[in-house]
């Protein structure tokens, strides 16, 4: 008997197409269909949870089903204000890295509400493991934008000594871990120390973010073979955006299968959520940090969403893929969904709106004009080039001491 | 005349482990972990009845997943642990080589000091017991060559407890080395010859509880006029064969501690002989001999009498058969030091 010859499957690429493709396996439920499980589900009886999306708020705005978080206005109001002010910073870094204060810089356009309500079941303490798009658990808290301007502009105020990458931010004080450039890795640090938390019998947990791109390391597998093995209290957040620079998720994988499913590999509960759903978020957010928290174990969270800006500043979108996916993107924007839900709640309005943009403008432009006065990458005063040998160690080994005074300091 | 106090003599498996359980005893934070090492001990029984005595939340087997093991290291560290991991065998590091180049070494540069990773990567290395291409290696020149790790391999039971203990009280990521052909005995490198337990051997005498070797400071193993020969691991009792076959005075320096190197025990000695042979099992092209040897050249050219010259490994992968052509013996070693007297 004879074949025909092999070939090889190439994933479809999405060039050209609408996202998501039509996937028989993966649904989009509406608003409010899902159900929420009890926090001490078995991860066998949570299938259905993982192929589908757990979405609260319709397309009018109005939030719906069993996964409506309990928030008060003001508490959306924050949401709404960390959003936008995200947002806003995200241009302002855009247009001084074009002005060129600094070398790079990496929006989250439309990705905010993930980050921005994963941030407020936090608490003090606890610890994110996040990848450089994750600027919202940083502003959601209130961190100042004038240390994080300095961070990305090198300069004399660094907080890091122009060590690292603009937006590689590193904060313990706000329970941020340290952004590595190398993609996977806090993933499983993030489960390291979730384990370390419990081996000590302390009540802290830990988040661990990664990309759709990214779920191809092997440090995601190892992620989610340690969490299965000790149920440790993490949450890992893998942050679907569609794209990993300029090839889609079906690339990574995501092709047939949702990235929420992989955890049934590993008896972890899982959920696939709306992220540009506030209010989902915040629900799901609780929901697996809550189990976190009563020792119930490890969830993986896949946050459906769209990278709306270019990958970062070195990257151009329209070599790879159609402006109007952007545009034809169903899970809209979440900043402008989740100011209708106010709206609609009778507890905003479009005045209020512009005035809340027009003071986080000028909250900006201040945390802006402060930070330039400490310098940027190419001119004014940074950390003294004697510092890049600190650090290094604890204590700085003869041979580094020599390089120093090689060096001339 | 006070008599000397008879300490007790341990392998250098019962100084590694004793090692850890002084540690485990005196700081609750010391957390120790790899493929193995809990219930059953570890495959050297470097880590035998540390579970029993500590309990499973500071001694537990871990996933086959190297990534894994530093991974989550790194995340401990960072929440304020100590962990101690193992990897089984040094040949087994690639997987994890991204966890140790990029996070742990990098950590408290990049973080500015907001987070560490004291922690220590153990794992056996080195030739000599046939076991071929993936349990004979000597990958020092891949970690000694990363900014922000030291790297450390001891030669006998006294050094391996106390440098160990030095390394989980490091606040720094510690590459520790154990050549596994010392496990049991000091190999010399005449393999015909009947297996010499380390009960013969002066340094197997170990103080009980706490000591500490300093980070950073060679030994001198044996003192000589005539060269200088720099050795770590299991090359360190090759060449001290080497130098009584030949009967060359030779001076021979255990390192002990590649980085951060004793560079002033160094020179002080190549700068007295005037010659310099430098011996190790890892292979030659960019190994730390090549180190070694600038190192050597920059500070002590106009005292040299004679090239520098290098034994190591040949620029193979290990091979089995040929496991004694392939090891840097007591002859080839031998053949260096009557070369270098001869310049
Ligand atoms: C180990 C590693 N490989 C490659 C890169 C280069 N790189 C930087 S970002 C990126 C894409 C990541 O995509 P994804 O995980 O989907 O995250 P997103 O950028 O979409 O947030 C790549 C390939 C890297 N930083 N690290």
């Amino acid at each position: 008997m004879s074949y025909p010859p092999l070939s090889l499957h190439m994933p479809r690429t999405m060039r050209g197409e609408s996202v998501p493709p039509p996937n028989p396996h993966l649904r989009f439920a509406g608003a409010g269909e899902m159900r929420r499980p009890p926090v001490d589900s078995d991860p066998y009886d949570m299938h259905d949870l993982a192929y589908n999306l757990v979405r609260v708020l319709d397309d009018d705005g109005e939030a719906k089903g069993e996964w409506v978080p309990d928030l008060t206005a003001e508490q959306l109001r924050h949401g709404l204000r960390s959003m936008l002010k995200t947002r806003a910073y995200d241009r302002r870094m855009m247009r001084m890295q074009r002005q060129g204060q600094t070398s790079f810089y990496m929006q989250c356009t439309g990705e905010e509400a993930i980050a921005c309500a994963f941030q407020m079941v936090m608490q003090k303490g606890d610890m994110n493991f996040p990848t450089y798009r994750q600027q919202g658990l940083l502003i959601a808290q209130g961190f100042p934008l004038t240390d994080m301007i300095c961070q990305v502009l090198s300069n004399e105020k660094d907080h890091l000594k122009g060590r690292q990458l603009p937006v590689m931010y590193s904060a313990p004080e706000a329970g941020f871990f340290s952004i590595s450039g190398n993609l996977g890795t806090q993933f499983v640090q993030a489960v390291g120390w979730a384990m370390a938390s419990a081996m000590r019998g302390d009540t802290k947990i830990a988040a661990g973010w990664i990309g759709d791109g990214s779920t191809a390391e092997s440090d995601f597998h190892a992620a989610l073979v340690f969490a299965s093995v000790y149920r440790p209290p993490v949450v890992l957040n893998i942050v679907n955006n569609q794209w990993a620079i300029s090839s889609p998720q079906s690339v990574a994988g995501g092709e047939n299968i949702s990235f929420a499913s992989r955890a049934h590999g590993f008896a972890i509960p899982s959920l696939r959520v709306d992220g540009n759903d506030y209010l989902a978020v915040y629900a799901a957010a609780s929901w697996a940090a809550e189990r976190a928290r009563r020792n119930l174990g490890p969830t993986l969270i896949e946050w459906v969403t769209y990278r709306v800006a270019p990958h970062s500043t070195s990257d151009d979108p329209s070599k790879y893929r159609p402006k109007e996916e952007e545009l034809n993107w169903p899970l809209g924007d979440p900043v402008e969904r989740l100011k209708q839900h106010l709206i609609r709640k009778g507890e905003w309005s479009e005045e209020r709106n512009v005035q809340l943009l027009a003071g986080i403008d000028a909250e900006i432009n201040d945390a802006a004009r402060e930070a330039l006065k400490y310098g940027t990458l190419h001119e004014g005063p940074k950390a003294s080039p004697a510092t890049m040998f600190e650090d290094v160690y604890k204590d700085m080994p003869q041979h580094l001491r020599e390089q120093r005074q090689q060096m001339g300091y | 005349m006070m008599s000397k106090p008879v300490l007790p003599r341990r392998t250098m498996i019962e100084a590694i482990r004793e090692a850890m359980d002084v540690m485990m005893e005196r700081d609750d934070k010391v957390v120790v972990f790899g493929q193995d090492v809990g219930f059953f001990g570890g495959v050297f029984r470097c880590t035998e009845g540390l579970q029993r005595k500590y309990g499973e939340a500071r001694c537990f087997d871990t996933p086959i997943s190297e990534t894994g093991i530093v991974g989550v290291a790194v995340g401990m560290g960072a929440y304020g642990l100590r962990p101690v991991a193992e990897i089984q065998f040094a040949d087994y590091v690639y997987p994890a080589y991204d966890q140790i180049v990029s996070e742990a070494a990098r950590l408290r540069f990049r973080s500015a000091g907001d987070y560490t990773a004291p922690m220590v990567i153990r794992m056996p290395c080195g030739g000599g017991i046939f076991g071929a291409q993936t349990h004979s290696q000597s990958p020092e020149a891949l970690f000694t060559h990363v900014a922000g790790l030291q790297t450390i391999i001891p030669s006998n039971p006294y050094d391996a407890k106390g440098l160990l203990i030095s390394a989980i009280e490091n606040d720094d990521p510690v590459i520790f080395l154990e050549p596994k052909r010392l496990y049991n005995g000091p190999f010399n490198g005449h393999y015909d010859q009947p297996v010499v337990p380390w009960s013969k051997h002066a340094l197997s005498e170990t103080p009980e509880g706490y000591y500490s070797v300093p980070i950073g400071k060679a030994a001198i193993r044996r003192k000589g006029s005539a060269v200088t020969v720099l050795a770590y691991g299991t090359m360190v009792h090759v060449a001290e064969a080497a130098v009584t076959e030949t009967g060359i005075d030779a001076e021979v320096i255990d390192l002990r501690s590649l980085v951060p190197l004793d560079i002033e025990t160094i020179t002080a000695s190549v700068a007295k002989t005037g010659r310099c042979v430098i011996v190790h099992e890892a292979t030659r092209l960019s190994g730390f001999g090549t180190q070694l040897a600038a190192e050597v050249q920059e500070r002590c050219f106009y005292q040299l009498e004679a090239p520098i010259l290098r034994v190591t490994g040949w620029d193979t992968p290990y091979p089995h058969a040929h496991e004694w052509d392939y090891f840097p013996g007591p002859e080839r070693v031998g053949r260096a030091l009557m070369q270098v007297m001869e310049a």
